[in-house]
């Protein structure tokens, strides 16, 4: 298909595009249009990341670009000429897991499992941020400025929270993160209500 | 979307010679991706400028610093610099959008977002910014995100941005490359634009202008600073209300101040009046309330965002008590 249009070079808005994905040299012929999104899903059958939204609104379709995570489906491919894409698929080395991916397969990091994809890349690449000493909008203060950050749930969630799970499973994508990011692996810290304070919360 | 032709170019002369009416550049895109999946924009011809070398953060002789339109928002927000020195700015920055959105979206483009009004967005509806003389969806309509200021019958959208809010009370300057390769300063208060009868347009720059940098005011505003944004949920949301606000204390009184509101109007909306209220004045919360009553006297909201007001004025409390306390 590909070389059939290059061959015609039919279309007037055709794209040349040359990136690595996942290590491997890629190269396309693409209508001007096409994210980066559909180029992953629909030209190199690599499925695992996902359309959600299409909008940049849920986060499905994070990837990372040059070691940063973006939204695939508000990037045009004809803009990632060089770049180096890293998906879910090439997380894992060969048959061994991303230790982001056992922790999530461990603490039950997901329902349906259609967010997952995104919500691995997102918490891989907020590993390196906190390294890094990256502020957020929940740091206490943004001119205290050190490396290698040891991140509270607060900031975990402000930090993962361009990455919506419609099954909710909020509380154990944040222990599985947790679990790589400080080898905490404790239960979470939120506890049901006890008897007491469910009759007292109801209204009277 | 419409089809359109790609240039992709790492040369501002052939940039800028690529350029026709119907053209856009192209820089993060966040917002102009989207809206043009939305039809709402639908140019012929992209130009790619996210690789054009206006991607420096540079401190200048007199103190102050200078940001390339092309430094994404992550980038410039965590950059050591801006964090002691502009930290009101890093906050606002960060407060916006998601991670992915902010490693993508530029200083340059976030100056030019466009509102999310739902009736510019919904081609089905009315909206003068979207399609000129079509009329203002919103005027009647479903109006609980709009605007308490400045508006016209033309048009109630509000701006989205949270960066800009800081930079109108920091102080800023952009500069812009015109067509004909000179170039020009905009005063970042006359660089948005009040709807008036042209909702079209959202700011003054001419056809074919490319922006390369934001100058800051000199960082004199770094001592106290918050920036407090209510919005619908806790994260990944636009602004309901937000402020802006940046101080210094000598002998005990505000000796300098910034305040300015985001969600409020067309444009990030300088409180000028509170601002000279407060200056002189001792940073406490009775004073804090007294100005937060002059910002918001002249607040004209609509049927659906007369919440505004009463959250406007607990915001600007808020906002200043937090930038008082910070580091305490």
């Amino acid at each position: 298909m590909n070389e059939k249009i290059k061959k015609n070079s039919f279309l007037t808005n055709q794209i040349q595009v040359s990136l690595k994905i996942n290590a491997k040299n890629r190269s396309l012929t693409l209508d001007s249009r096409t994210s980066l999104l559909d180029a992953l899903r629909e030209h190199l059958e690599l499925n695992g990341t996902k359309k959600g939204c299409d909008h940049g609104q849920c986060g499905a379709c994070t990837v990372i670009m040059n070691g940063k995570r973006q939204l695939s489906c508000l990037t045009l491919a004809a803009t990632c000429e060089g770049a180096n894409v890293l998906t879910i698929e090439g997380l894992a080395k060969k048959d061994k897991m991303h230790p982001m991916q056992g922790a999530f397969v461990k603490h039950d990091g997901f329902q349906c499992g259609y967010c997952t994809p995104g919500q691995i890349c997102s918490a891989v690449a907020l590993l390196q941020e906190a390294k890094d000493g990256d502020a957020s909008y929940v740091t206490a203060d943004v001119r205290n400025i050190s490396k290698e950050l040891k991140l509270s749930e607060e900031e975990i969630r402000e930090r993962l929270s361009g990455n919506i799970c419609r099954c909710g499973a909020y509380n154990n994508i944040v222990q599985a993160f947790k679990e790589v990011h400080s080898a905490d692996d404790e239960m979470p810290t939120w506890k049901f209500a006890t008897k007491m304070q469910m009759k007292s919360a109801k209204r009277k | 979307m419409r089809p359109f032709t790609y240039t992709g170019t790492t040369n501002r002369n052939e940039a800028l010679k690529a350029f026709t009416t119907t053209s856009h550049y192209l820089s993060g895109g966040t917002n102009l991706v989207d809206l043009m999946k939305e039809h709402v924009e639908q140019p012929d011809q992209l130009i790619h400028v996210k690789n054009l070398q206006y991607n420096g953060i540079s401190k200048n002789k007199d103190g102050s610093y200078t940001i390339g339109a092309m430094r994404s928002n992550a980038d410039t927000a965590n950059h050591k610099d801006i964090r002691l020195y502009y930290p009101l700015l890093s906050m606002a920055m960060l407060s916006a959008a998601t991670a992915q959105i902010r490693n993508m979206a530029t200083n340059g483009g976030n100056l030019l977002q466009r509102t999310r009004c739902p009736y510019f967005f919904e081609t089905s509806m009315p909206c003068n910014k979207r399609e000129p003389e079509s009329g203002c969806g919103a005027l009647n309509g479903v109006n609980d995100q709009h605007a308490i200021f400045g508006y016209s019958d033309n048009c109630i959208a509000t701006h989205p941005s949270d960066m800009c809010v800081a930079l109108a009370a920091i102080g800023a300057t952009v500069e812009v490359q015109k067509v004909d390769g000179g170039s020009r300063k905009i005063d970042l208060e006359d660089f948005h634009r009040l709807p008036g009868d042209k909702p079209e347009k959202d700011s003054n720059l001419e056809p074919g202008e490319l922006i390369t940098h934001i100058h800051l005011a000199k960082p004199e505003l770094s001592n106290h600073y918050a920036y407090v944004k209510i919005r619908e949920r806790s994260s990944y949301a636009f602004a309901l209300v937000s402020v802006a606000a940046g101080f210094q204390i000598e002998d005990e009184k505000i000796s300098k101040i910034g305040l300015a509101m985001g969600g409020v109007a067309h444009k990030p909306w300088k409180l000028i009046e509170a601002e000279e209220f407060l200056l002189g004045k001792k940073p406490i919360e009775s004073n804090f309330g007294k100005a937060a009553e002059l910002a918001m006297k002249d607040a004209k909201p609509f049927e659906g965002n007369r919440y505004k007001v009463p959250m406007g004025k607990n915001a600007i409390v808020r906002a200043l008590m937090q930038a008082n306390n910070i580091g305490e």
